[in-house]
């Protein structure tokens, strides 16, 4: 008997069980779905997160105060000569530029109007090395930082709060803490990134943070953007500021006491974090599937009880075992694969879903139903059959036609 | 080739039942001549249905030596024995065991299907069908024949392959009188067209009576054999 005429008998005797074959195929569906589903957020979540990270910057590199990792005593605060030691050619060939900067949450009021936003003093190399754009106006330059200059550049989801616009804003003014800054620009939007919204900040000069709303003990600065020559020079970058850091430091023997993160250190974390979380969704989900084919196994149990004269009549008239065996394998991953293909168009629809509700809740991210996801389930939906069809099968092929035609 | 399609030498069944071993049939040795009809007869448990499963090759004696059609098929494995079983027996039960989802024709197709024919099996299912009088009927299923017509495509089906021999097992047991005196007056025919070899597996003294020969058997021996 060969394969096509065994899927021809398959089908016809699941056709002629439909709800018991439905059932049986639910249980796969469900399984399937989900582990698509799980995959495809997961891979989407990841892609999302990797692509704001990218979207700060390239090539970055942030110097933060303290060490994450152990614990250091008597930690010096990075400072504004800090960031102007790393601007040293020769000691840094591989910085391309550093911007140090100052932040905080402060409340913008134009009118009646008010929101609070990450408002950062910063230096001119900061908008370049953020990759910020203007959509119109001119960007903060060194004439700003020597006059402490009371302007700002806006971010796009701040000018849609205070002026329900995004263009014509120049020369307005907005109260930043109460005190009046004149809008010389507006920032291109950049979208979510790892640190909130990129686009709820508001830039004034370095100077004028400092001076005027942001107060830090002598010249402390919160954090230094480094940008590195280029991609292959990040690591090179990162161990000569720490070299230029910690003699600055006087740190001789032990820790740093400052932490410096590439971009590729963030990405990394990010996609390990997101990795762990799939692996875990999806292996949840593929506790279902498991189920299913668990579900499997029992149907075709039963379905062995109840098909044992047909078994018996089957070998009387010259089947070997091989031909019952095969013809009830057929049956359990026939099941299994149509559960699998059901189930990835429903986990398609599930990642669909979900992206949709991300998408309305601010936090975009877009499911991907990968190829090698759809082979995967496919496969692995199958070889479920396949295995939870293998014990009843092997037990209809060894059924004694003698005793299997005397069964009532 | 030989004459003889049957040929046994003290076949012996022994079944375990627990610790307790049964002689359900002990020292049968017989010849069946091509072409014979022969009807086994005996009270139940005398070893009827036991020698029957035996010459149908569907068991294995426990000793004992079987020819059949001139092959030892007594000590050969369960695949072996299906081929066996598909080439050279043909089966009629009681209860004609077709399977209910397939249409006449598809039942009668299925023992060329398990001998691996892919072509002009719908030709040979027909012919057979032909052969039994349901040529109009090759598309219904089971349920939708009577009792008789079920038993003609069982019929069918067992003489599909062209076996040495037809294997009867109470073939009128569930048929009312009339069906069953067509369904014993079909056999007989086709023995008589064919030359098919008939075993007829019986208590009904009137189905033994229109056979050649009849064997009895009691408490698993042959205790009879004659016309």
């Amino acid at each position: 008997m060969n394969i096509g005429q065994a899927v021809l008998e398959a089908l016809e005797s699941l056709n002629g069980n439909k709800l018991r074959s439905g059932l049986t195929i639910l249980g796969i569906v469900i399984g399937v779905a989900a582990v698509i589903a799980m995959l495809a957020v997961g891979t989407g979540a990841q892609q999302s997160i990797t692509g704001a990270i990218s979207g700060i910057g390239s090539n970055l590199l942030f110097v933060f105060q303290g060490n994450f990792r152990e614990e250091v005593r008597n930690p010096k605060p990075l400072t504004e000569a800090d960031a102007y030691a790393l601007r040293d050619q020769f000691l840094a060939p591989s910085v391309a530029a550093v911007a140090p900067a100052v932040s905080d949450q402060l409340k913008i009021t134009y009118g009646s109007e008010q929101k609070t936003a990450e408002v950062s003093g910063v230096t001119p190399e900061y908008l370049t090395i953020r990759n910020y754009t203007l959509l119109e106006g001119e960007p903060i330059n060194e004439n700003h930082i020597l006059e402490r200059a009371s302007v700002a550049l806006l971010g796009t989801e701040i000018a849609d709060a205070l002026f329900q616009r995004r263009d014509g804003l120049i020369g307005e003014t907005v109260r930043i803490e109460g005190q009046p800054f004149r809008v010389i620009g507006v920032l291109e939007p950049k979208g979510g990134g790892a640190f909130g919204s990129q686009d709820n900040v508001v830039l004034v000069p370095f100077t004028t943070a400092k001076n005027r709303l942001i107060h830090r003990n002598r010249d402390r600065i919160d954090i230094i953007f480094i940008q590195a020559i280029d991609a292959k020079s990040v690591s090179q970058a990162a161990e000569e500021v720490t070299q230029i850091l910690r003699s600055r430091h006087r740190i001789i023997l032990g820790a740093n006491d400052f932490t410096v993160f590439t971009q590729q250190d963030f990405v990394q974390t990010a996609q390990t974090i997101t990795g762990v979380l799939t692996i875990f969704l999806g292996g949840v989900a593929g506790i279902s599937l498991l189920v299913g084919g668990i579900g499997i196994m029992n149907i075709m149990l039963v379905s062995v009880t109840e098909r044992t004269r047909e078994i018996g009549l089957r070998k009387a008239i010259g089947a070997r075992k091989r031909d019952i065996l095969i013809q009830f394998l057929t049956e359990s991953s026939l099941l299994s694969l149509f559960g699998g293909l059901i189930g990835i168009g429903f986990g398609w629809a599930i990642a669909f879903v979900v992206g949709q509700i991300a998408q309305a809740n601010q936090t975009p991210i877009t499911p991907k139903v990968g190829i090698d996801a759809i082979l995967l389930a496919t496969l692995f939906s199958t070889a479920v059959g396949l295995f939870f069809g293998i014990y009843p099968a092997n037990r209809a092929a060894n059924l004694e036609p003698v005793e299997a035609l005397r069964y009532e | 080739m030989s004459d003889i399609v049957i040929e046994t030498h003290n076949l012996c069944k022994v079944y375990k039942m627990g610790s307790v071993e049964v002689n359900a049939l002990c020292g049968v040795s017989l010849n069946v001549m091509r072409g014979e009809v022969v009807s086994i007869m005996g009270p139940s448990g005398s070893g009827k249905s036991t020698l029957m499963n035996l010459l149908g090759c569907l068991d294995r004696p426990t000793s004992g030596e079987y020819y059949l059609d001139g092959e030892l098929v007594s000590n050969l494995n369960d695949d072996q024995l299906a081929e066996i079983r598909n080439r050279k027996v043909g089966f009629v039960f009681q209860s004609f065991n077709l399977l209910p989802r397939m249409t006449a024709l598809a039942n009668v197709e299925l023992p060329l299907r398990y001998a691996g024919y892919r072509n002009g099996r719908t030709e040979q299912a027909r012919a057979a069908l032909e052969a039994v009088g349901l040529a109009e009927r090759i598309h219904h299923r089971p349920t939708e024949l009577s009792g008789g017509q079920q038993q003609r495509v069982a019929i069918a089906r067992a003489l599909v392959n062209n076996p040495a021999i037809l294997m009867a097992d109470e073939p009128t047991g569930n048929l009312d009188s009339k069906s069953g005196k067509e369904i014993m007056e079909l056999i007989l025919k086709l023995n008589q067209e064919r030359g098919t070899t008939v075993i007829i597996v019986t208590h009904d003294p009137n189905i033994a009576a229109q056979t050649q020969r009849v064997i009895r058997l009691r408490d698993g021996a042959l205790v009879e054999d004659g016309a």
